[in-house]
């Protein structure tokens, strides 16, 4: 088989001398989304700012690579001009800064970065506008400083909206759906949905199964205490919905306390 | 000797009187004292009335301290040691830009400098391409035709004595403080502008223009003049670094604008800010300020104060007319061991006068950076209204950020908001930005123009990106 497009192998991260992730496995092929479910705390975004880059977290062992290279090597910037995106579960406000300059920067940047030519102004507007449409933000968004003022749910879009920009090759979302009325959810599975290739990864993360009624993954997985516990397909999902996460617990505890014994 | 036996003294004498020191030498001895000040009035052959100004000024130094009140800190400056004339030379002609300091170049290809300016700045001789003087007389030419002045402190006093005696100190007494009596004792040169009645001045006028706008030295007078109805955008300093062998430099700025009139006054400021460790750099004490003499006049101030090692500095308007508008924006960043001490005073005395006070700081390394504002609202200003907003930035852990408002209101009517807040340079922020593919010095200077963009709309366009620029390179390696 080819080389997967992100292959995570024995994962452990801490921050603040706690371990937060303890030997997390994972991979996603070229044309594959994944979702990653599990309850609050138990290292999700960890685990997405990991692959993102951010310098709070310490891997302790184990390693990750993208389209076979050495992901954990490269710097935050590096990773998101290799086609690494994450949507943030907290998207961050930049006063002062047009949405449109900040994309545009951040557009130029990774196309230099690629030994593409930079985008002028009109060319910027010309192509991202389609997409403004595409998550069904008004235009004027563009022209508003970088999610300040936002609505919660207009943060979530400009996220989508992002990435509907950036085309990146992995797109890392965490729960870009919650907080979400059900029309802005269509929204943004539809922005997803519109980039599924056979060239791009997703990685899902979300708390509720009716995402991924729009978004339909090829794999589910449960993240907890630090681990994926459990791989399944979408029908794993809706188990969850209906029995929470402690039959998981349990099924897992026997062989846990096993282990430990 | 007292004051009045003094000035009576001062009255009666020709300009020429007492005058014993060398005149024939080209830069006078350390020192200052009364035979000093004549000097140098007579050396620029200044009209008896302002040789008699000035004796007044250096007499109120003698009995004034230096300001202990600001919170910047420098050893005791001895003003007996500096000397206080320096007939203007010409700046040493280099033969090309291969002989300038690298570092400056450098510096210059990052503002993005084109390259006959940096020839210009750095006293290369230039060709005909970029003839600065001639510039400066199609320019002189032009405003001429609308008999608008603008010229040199000294070709004014020469060319428009009855101007010049009418407002020089109108606005900056000569006794006003402590550096401000010693500018008007001792002032070497500087800038003069009149815009007459219901003349709306075309262009910028800006000193990088003036004919000899380089050999004004360390104590700079300007004086501006708006009237009825008249407008003038004028633009102080340039973003090229300015280095200069004297360590202080104390300015007086003073500008008027009568009814209706508007004076629009920009700074860049890029003085040589000391080294990492914070040795050398220049002390920037400066006094500014606006008087809206007449109902409906406006005076704006701003300024982007990224060089010296000690900025102390505080743009002031007073508000006389009625309806009258005071306005200051303010960037100011400090870097390494920089200090600035800098602010505003906004005096409101007319009626429904109106002012706004938007500061930035940003400090970096070890700098420290204090804002301090008065907002004084006398009991006949009916109606008159404030705003203020004082924001700082902080990158790192060692750098400070000081804020000092003080209020004064006497009038029920006026209506007074103050806001304030400090930031950290966010790690969340910067994280999001390289995330989308930003690299950490681009990424932080984007932060900062967001966190300037208030200011820097103010500033004339070209001014503006110039400024920006800038910021990036003051702040060069402040973050990671
Ligand atoms: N900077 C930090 N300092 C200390 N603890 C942290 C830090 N960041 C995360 N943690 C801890 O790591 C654990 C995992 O957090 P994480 O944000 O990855 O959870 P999550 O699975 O995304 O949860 P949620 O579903 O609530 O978003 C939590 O206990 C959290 O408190
Ligand atoms: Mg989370």
């Amino acid at each position: 088989m080819s080389t997967p497009l992100l292959k995570v192998t024995d994962l452990h991260a801490s921050v603040g001398g706690k371990e937060i992730l303890r030997g997390v496995n994972l991979t996603v092929r070229a044309g594959e989304v994944h979702a990653i479910m599990g309850p609050n705390g138990s290292g999700k975004s960890t685990l997405a700012n990991v692959l993102a880059g951010r310098e709070d977290f310490s891997v302790t062992s184990g390693s990750v690579s993208y389209n076979g290279r050495d992901l954990l090597a490269l710097s935050p910037e590096q990773r998101a001009c290799a086609g690494v995106f994450l949507a943030f579960q907290y998207p961050v406000e930049i006063p002062g800064v047009t949405t449109a300059y900040f994309l545009k920067a951040a557009l130029n940047a990774q196309r230099k970065a690629r030994g593409e030519e930079e985008l002028d102004a009109m060319e910027f507007l010309d192509r991202v506008k389609a997409k403004v449409a595409l998550v069904q933000l008004p235009e004027t968004l563009l022209n508003r400083p970088v999610n300040q003022g936002f609505s919660g749910g207009e943060k979530k879009r400009n996220e989508v909206f992002q990435m509907a920009v950036l085309e990146p090759t992995l797109a890392v979302l965490d729960e870009t759906d919650s907080g979400l009325d059900i029309d802005a959810l269509r929204v943004v599975a539809s922005g997803v949905n519109s980039l599924r290739s056979p060239q791009r990864g997703f990685v899902v993360i979300t708390h509720y199964q009716r995402l991924l009624e729009y978004i339909v993954p090829d794999k589910v997985h449960i993240l907890m205490n630090g681990q994926i516990v459990k791989s399944g397909g979408k029908e794993l999902a809706l188990e969850l919905e209906r029995r929470g996460y402690t039959w998981v617990e349990e099924e897992l505890a026997p062989r846990s306390s096993k282990a430990s014994a | 000797m007292t004051p009045q036996a003094n000035d009576l003294e001062v009255l009666q004498q020709d300009y020429k009187y007492g005058f014993v020191t060398d005149i024939v030498s080209d830069t006078f001895p350390p020192g200052l004292n009364e035979e000093v000040v004549r000097a140098i009035s007579a050396k620029k052959g200044e009209p008896p009335w302002l040789t008699q100004w000035r004796v007044r000024a250096y007499h109120s130094w003698t009995k004034m301290a230096p300001p202990t009140w600001s919170s910047v800190h420098h050893p005791p400056i001895d003003f007996q040691a500096i000397s206080y004339y320096s007939a203007p030379k010409p700046k040493k002609k280099l033969d090309s830009l291969d002989q300038v300091d690298p570092e400056v170049r450098a510096t210059f290809e990052k503002l993005g400098i084109p390259l006959e300016e940096q020839k210009a700045l750095s006293g290369v001789a230039v060709d005909a391409v970029f003839d600065s003087v001639s510039v400066a007389t199609t320019y002189k030419k032009k405003l001429g035709d609308l008999g608008i002045i603008f010229c040199s402190f000294s070709e004014a006093v020469r060319e428009h004595p009855e101007l010049v005696r009418a407002y020089l100190g109108s606005v900056v007494p000569h006794s006003d403080n402590f550096y401000a009596a010693l500018n008007s004792a001792v002032f070497s040169d500087g800038s003069f502008v009149y815009v007459p009645k219901g003349v709306r001045c075309p262009m910028e006028l800006s000193t990088y223009f003036r004919i000899n706008a380089s050999n004004t030295g360390q104590f700079e007078r300007t004086l501006i003049i708006a009237d009825e109805g008249a407008y003038v955008s004028y633009l102080e300093g340039c973003t090229a670094p300015m280095r200069d062998e004297n360590q202080l430099h104390a300015a007086v700025v003073e500008l008027v604008a009568l009814a209706n009139g508007q004076i629009k006054y920009s700074t860049v400021q890029n003085w040589y800010p000391g080294d990492k460790n914070g040795k050398g750099g220049i002390f920037n004490f400066v006094t500014k300020r606006g008087k809206c003499a007449g109902d409906h006049a406006k005076i704006s101030w701003t300024q982007v104060e990224t060089g010296s090692a000690i900025t102390w500095k505080y743009p002031s308007v007073i508000l006389q007319g009625d309806h009258s508008v005071g306005e200051f924006y303010s960037v100011a960043v400090t870097n390494n061991y920089q200090q600035a001490d800098t602010g505003t005073k906004m005096i409101h005395l007319g009626r429904n006068t109106r002012s706004t006070i938007i500061s930035k700081g940003i400090s970096a390394g070890h700098g420290q950076n204090s804002y301090r504002g008065l907002v004084r609202i006398l009991p006949r200003a009916t109606g008159a209204r404030n705003f203020s907003q004082c924001d700082s930035l902080l990158m790192g852990d060692l750098c400070g950020a000081h804020t000092f408002p003080y209020l004064e209101v006497k009038s029920p009517t006026a209506q007074v908001e103050h806001e304030a807040t400090t930031s950290k340079i966010g790690e969340d922020q910067l994280f999001y930005l390289r995330q989308r593919g930003i690299a950490t010095e681009d990424a932080v200077n984007l932060i900062v123009n967001g966190f300037c963009k208030t200011v820097f709309k103010e500033l004339p366009m070209e001014f503006a990106v110039e400024a920006q620029k800038l910021l990036a390179v003051s702040l060069e390696g402040a973050v990671g």
